[in-house]
């Protein structure tokens, strides 16, 4: 393991850029409030009970990590969070609103506004270059082509990826796909990053770097949610949430990540 | 903007709504989605393009037969009333024999007919074939027995020399006046005027020289003679003209006219044994069937239009398959269902505005090629198609986008991004 990189140093993002001053002034409000969730699946004759009821408060810049057993929920719970899926029961609130009463398009909107994603196979349009991927979110929101390329560069500078914005996702190793997911994901400058085993599909070392980015990321503000398998990553958030069977089976703050 | 706007460099949304993609953004998207597959954009393009082709092409030829048609019969003037014997329904046969006797129609009627309010002039009018004799040759042609006024009905002068004089229309006297081509095969390049020529038994003078009329409908209009009517009827041992032709003030109203004429016939002959056609009205009949042929032949391209939005329809469909974890991206990185649906119909519309745009030059190239092959056929490529052929290009591609584009906005996100 070549942990001891100085990768580090390298996807700092300069404070005085983004996310900061924002995330910062909200720090210690919980961003995710969750109140008796359940999510339940029909599948043919049964019920699949895929959350059980799940209270949590996430406070804003919590670095979290989900692991638990595989079918336990977390990919479930990732995605209701990222209001992506919908509880059959239950409260979610999202930086103090309700999110039960949003219909698609505002569930939509607010996936626009406050939630980047990061998947495990990192789901980038194949015919579109890494600076096209990572405009996409803007182009989608009407951001005014100006002022998207400035974010697309600081963006795509921001994960060291600055001299690959023309290559297209198969000129591009998995970590560096993964870091063009990453750019794409916080270009829109949410308040929430959910990862869903972002390293699930890198070796060790580009899983590291993509792992450093969102931790520099985390350091200036930005609450960073990572469901993951490998227990080298889990440990290295501030916060670890078991899952078992769609329960919290246990939370544990070891403050390393803060 | 929404909420926070303290941070200066804190992203700037269009307006506060979400579903406010730009309009040359969504073209984008389409177009680099076209391109992608370029083989496969290409080829459904071109079946489109194949269509657009093919309704310009026919509905251009089409519009050029029309114009040359309608040129052809107008060129005798259209303030024109033909009187012929027989009573016929519009476009029947004729009736009579039922109905008693058909007298005949006589120089007398020709006469009697320049007296109804609003006729110009009138020429009776007999026509066949005969073999002509002169400048030491003979040729079997078209002899015309009509009346002195023919040049200013038929808008059709001599020459050379003059035309027949106005004689008294029962005792003319042999007099004649060549066609073109009569002229030439007679006597070549020697002057005919005052030369003698025998049709059929008779003698007759020359005394002038039509101005050419060329072809009319492959038929040499100036292979003919021209002789006095009365002189025509006895040539053919005929009793009745074949028609009397009226010419009318062009300020005069077509129905009033007519209506004078069928009077003025009634009483000469005691019954209806005679029809009246008007040159406009069957103008306008002519200018009608040729409209309708015009739009089948279109309609007929309309076909390979269908099948080319067809194409369209699934290829389209194809790519919300193929697609479907890009459209669960695009779900999750905040597109509505309708921002969806948008992009996915500008993507049909991009192929079909192309097809569009290639049918127009294949069918661009098609007319230019045929006015080269056919330069007496008027055919010209009109904007007003053009701009018809791709509004109807984009058209289809709306129509042949929408359902798979519902279908792409269907999706729900998440299983999307799971469908790999
Ligand atoms: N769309 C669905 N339809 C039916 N059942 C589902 C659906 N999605 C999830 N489930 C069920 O819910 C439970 C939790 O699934 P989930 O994907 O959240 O597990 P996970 O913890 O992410 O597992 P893994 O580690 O394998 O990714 C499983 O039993 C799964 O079968
Ligand atoms: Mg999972």
């Amino acid at each position: 393991m070549k942990a001891s990189r100085p990768a580090r140093q390298l996807y700092v993002i300069s404070s005085t850029e983004s996310l900061s001053d924002r995330a910062i002034a909200e720090t210690s409000k919980p961003i995710i409030e969750l109140k008796g969730l359940r999510r339940e699946f029909q599948v043919g004759d049964e019920l699949v009970h895929a959350l059980n009821g799940i209270d949590l408060q996430i406070t804003a810049g919590e670095y979290v990590s989900i692991m638990g057993p595989s079918g336990s929920g977390k990919s479930t719970l990732l995605y209701i969070l990222g209001l992506l899926d919908v509880p059959t029961a239950g409260g979610y609130r999202l930086a103090g609103v309700n999110t039960a009463q949003m219909n698609d398009d505002e569930r939509a909107s607010a996936r626009q506004r406050d939630i980047g994603f990061i998947f495990q196979s990192f789901h980038l349009v194949p015919r579109m270059s890494a600076a096209e991927n990572v405009e996409l979110p803007m182009t989608l929101a009407g951001v005014a082509p100006d002022e998207r390329r400035e974010r697309v560069k600081q963006a795509l500078e921001g994960v060291a990826l600055a001299d690959r914005a023309g290559h297209r996702p198969d000129q591009l190793s998995g970590g560096q796909r993964q870091r063009v997911a990453i750019a794409r994901a916080i270009v829109t400058q949410p308040k929430v990053l959910l990862a869903d085993e972002p390293t699930g599909n890198l070796d060790t070392a580009s899983g590291d770097e993509v792992l450093h980015i969102m931790e520099a990321l985390n350091q200036q503000g930005l609450t960073l949610i990572v469901v993951t398998h490998d227990p080298d990553v889990g440990e290295r958030a501030g916060r670890h949430i078991g899952l078992h069977d769609g329960d919290v089976a246990s939370d544990r703050v070891t403050g390393a990540g803060e | 903007m929404h909420e926070q706007t303290e941070g200066a460099n804190h992203i700037r949304f269009e307006s506060s709504a979400v579903g406010s993609m730009r309009f040359r953004d969504i073209v984008a998207f389409a177009t680099g989605a076209a391109i992608a597959h370029r083989l496969r954009a290409g080829l459904t393009a071109l079946g489109i393009g194949i269509g657009v082709a093919a309704v310009v092409l026919l509905t251009s030829i089409g519009e050029g037969l029309h114009q040359f048609v309608l040129t052809e019969f107008t060129q005798f003037g259209t303030n024109l009333i033909a009187v012929t014997p027989g009573k016929m329904e519009t476009f029947g046969a004729p009736m009579g024999g039922a109905f008693g006797t058909v007298r005949p129609l006589s120089l007398d009627d020709a006469e009697a007919l320049t007296r109804v309010s609003g006729v110009k002039a009138t020429v009776p009018m007999v026509q066949g074939n005969a073999a002509v004799k002169g400048g030491g040759r003979q040729r079997r042609t078209s002899v015309y027995g009509v009346g002195s006024n023919f040049p200013d009905v038929f808008s059709f002068g001599v020459a050379s020399g003059e035309f027949l004089p106005p004689d008294d229309p029962r005792t003319p006297r042999a007099l004649a006046v060549l066609g073109r081509t009569l002229r030439d095969e007679l006597f070549g390049l020697a002057n005919p005027l005052g030369a003698r020529i025998r049709i059929g038994g008779d003698r007759y003078r020359v005394i002038g020289i039509m101005e050419s009329k060329g072809n009319m409908l492959g038929v040499d209009l100036d292979d003919a003679v021209y002789i006095p009517a009365a002189r025509s009827l006895a040539l053919f041992n005929r009793e009745s003209l074949f028609e009397i032709d009226v010419l009318y003030d062009e300020a005069a109203s077509v129905d009033e006219v007519k209506a004078g004429i069928h009077r003025l016939m009634m009483a000469r002959h005691g019954g209806e044994d005679f029809t009246l056609t008007a040159q406009e009205q069957m103008l306008d009949v002519l200018g009608s069937i040729l409209n309708v042929v015009t739009f089948a032949v279109g309609a007929l391209g309309g076909i390979s239009l269908l099948v080319g939005g067809v194409g369209i329809f699934t290829i389209m469909t194809i790519a919300v398959r193929e697609r479907m974890s890009e459209i669960g991206l695009l779900g999750a990185v905040g597109a509505q269902r309708k921002q969806i649906q948008w992009l996915f119909l500008g993507e049909s519309v991009v192929l079909a505005g192309l097809g569009g745009l290639l049918g127009l030059v294949i069918g661009g190239g098609g007319i230019e090629l045929l006015g080269l092959l056919m330069p007496a056929l008027p055919v010209t490529l009109s904007l007003q198609y053009v701009l018809f052929a791709e509004g109807i290009a984009i058209l289809i591609g709306l129509v042949a986008g929408v359902l798979p584009a519902i279908n792409a906005a269907r999706l729900d996100p998440l299983e999307a991004l799971r469908a790999e």
